[in-house]
């Protein structure tokens, strides 16, 4: 299967096989104008199967979001047809409006316009509480 | 940015121990601070009803000269009309320099600083945090016992939802050498993350127990809690749970003589009236405390010194 390398753009590597397609919606890459190649199952002599996305035009990604998503995604930022830089991820300390906390008694429950945030309390059990009532949410993805 | 105290861990050990140490010179000399805080302006905003934490922040500031303003329910606030936490703060601290906020919802005062000019004490958010209450536990073990290490302290009855059980371990967690026992219905034990937060990465013993009894001989402070109604969705179980532990003057025998029995009130039935005249009661004597150490922690983020 052949997918055209890109100019200019970004290439998510290394994603957990079965997670592009939720990447894809929380990266919001629907509303793109550009063509993105979502690729499946990728034989991967680190992973097994990886899943990869390509996007043909250069953009600004939210790499919290990545990060929380699946902070093992290389991020590969792609100018005139040439790797320009390779961004490794990690669990990010703090989220602004990526997960909404659950706890029917927190003020952000009452008020949706206050930003949700949540700070890291667990790296290893991927833990982030919420900023406000400090409700836990496990990793969601 | 003003300072807040949104948490009681938002103060160090070091600066909990300078406020009980001011809190002891305002009960010794209180003629010394009575004008410390002339024409600075308190507001009580509490969304939720409350006797002892509205009236003992007044009476605080009124002791120490200032003078106070706000309101003792929300229907009375511009939050009846919809208003949010941020803009009912952002509007009062336009008028006042410090501002003690109490609302049913937890995280409210966390939100509130965010739109605040004058420093926010939080006075209570739902069932999460109390951090004026815990100030209050700690000056009054540190008057009855004389220190804050070196002890073994029982907590019983609502350890769920039980707020100031929650800042009081955790603040406690802070000091050397306390053994903690948590006496509970299986149904209000004490929250997993508490223990792991507060217990469990220092290594702090405790011990879990349903039966009131059977430790009271090992405590040298208990911890009485009410059950609280307004935390639980279902009354059927409120009623299921509400008289678990009443402690009684029989049930005092086997205690120590110098047992300290603390509650942060209000009290339903889970302490008899008459504990009341038994020494080792020091629920009353806490009430008091509540007023000074908060006289101590306005003073503190006023930047005020006498």
């Amino acid at each position: 299967m052949n997918i055209d390398s890109i100019s200019n753009g970004v290439v998510l590597d290394h994603i957990q096989s079965g997670k592009s397609m939720e990447i894809y919606q929380h990266l919001h890459l629907d509303r793109l104008d550009c063509q993105v190649a979502i690729i499946k199952n990728a034989r991967s002599a680190h992973m097994g199967r990886k899943d990869i996305i390509k996007i043909d035009s250069p953009m600004e990604l939210d790499l919290d979001v990545l990060g929380y998503i699946d902070a093992s995604i290389t991020v590969n930022i792609i100018r005139d047809g040439k790797l320009k830089e390779k961004k490794h991820l990690e669990l990010p300390q703090r989220l602004v409006n990526v997960i909404r906390c659950k706890n029917p008694r927190c003020i952000t429950t009452a008020e949706p316009q206050l930003d949700a945030v949540f700070l890291l309390s667990d790296p290893e059990r991927h833990t982030y509480r919420c900023a406000y009532c400090e409700t836990a949410l496990d990793k969601q993805f | 940015m003003p300072r807040n105290i949104i948490d009681v861990i938002d103060l160090s050990v070091a600066e909990i121990d300078q406020l009980i140490a001011t809190a002891e010179d305002i009960i010794a000399n209180p003629v010394k601070y009575q004008d410390a805080c002339a024409h600075k302006q308190l507001a009580t905003l509490f969304f939720e009803p409350s006797t002892r934490t509205r009236l003992s922040f007044e009476s605080a500031m009124l002791a120490l000269g200032g003078s106070v303003l706000g309101f003792s329910e929300a229907n009375s606030s511009s939050a009846a009309k919809g208003e949010t936490v941020g803009d009912t703060v952002h509007t009062v601290s336009c008028y006042a320099d410090i501002i003690a906020m109490r609302h049913p919802k937890e995280g409210a005062p966390y939100a509130a600083a965010q739109f605040s000019e004058v420093p926010i004490i939080n006075a209570g958010d739902g069932g999460h945090n109390h951090p004026t209450q815990t100030l209050t536990d700690l000056l009054t073990i540190h008057r009855e016992k004389g220190r804050l290490d070196g002890f073994t302290i029982g907590f019983c009855g609502d350890l769920k939802f039980g707020r100031t059980v929650h800042s009081l371990v955790n603040a406690l967690s802070r000091y050397g050498n306390i053994n903690f026992v948590l006496i509970s219905p299986e149904e209000l034990k004490l929250p997993r993350y508490v223990k792991e937060q507060s217990l469990k990465p220092k290594g702090i013993p405790y011990t879990q127990t349903t039966d009131l009894e059977s430790v009271i001989p090992q405590l040298d402070i208990l911890y009485m809690t009410r059950v609280q109604r307004e935390r639980f969705f279902n009354e059927e179980d409120y009623l299921r749970l509400k008289d678990s532990y009443i402690l009684t003057p029989e049930k005092l025998r086997s205690a120590k003589p110098d047992l300290s029995i603390l509650h942060p009130l209000p009290r339903v039935n889970e302490i008899a009236v008459a504990v009341d005249k038994d020494p080792r009661a020091a629920y009353w004597k806490q009430v008091k405390n509540g007023k000074f150490i908060r006289m101590a922690l306005i003073l503190k983020l006023l930047g005020i010194e006498v």
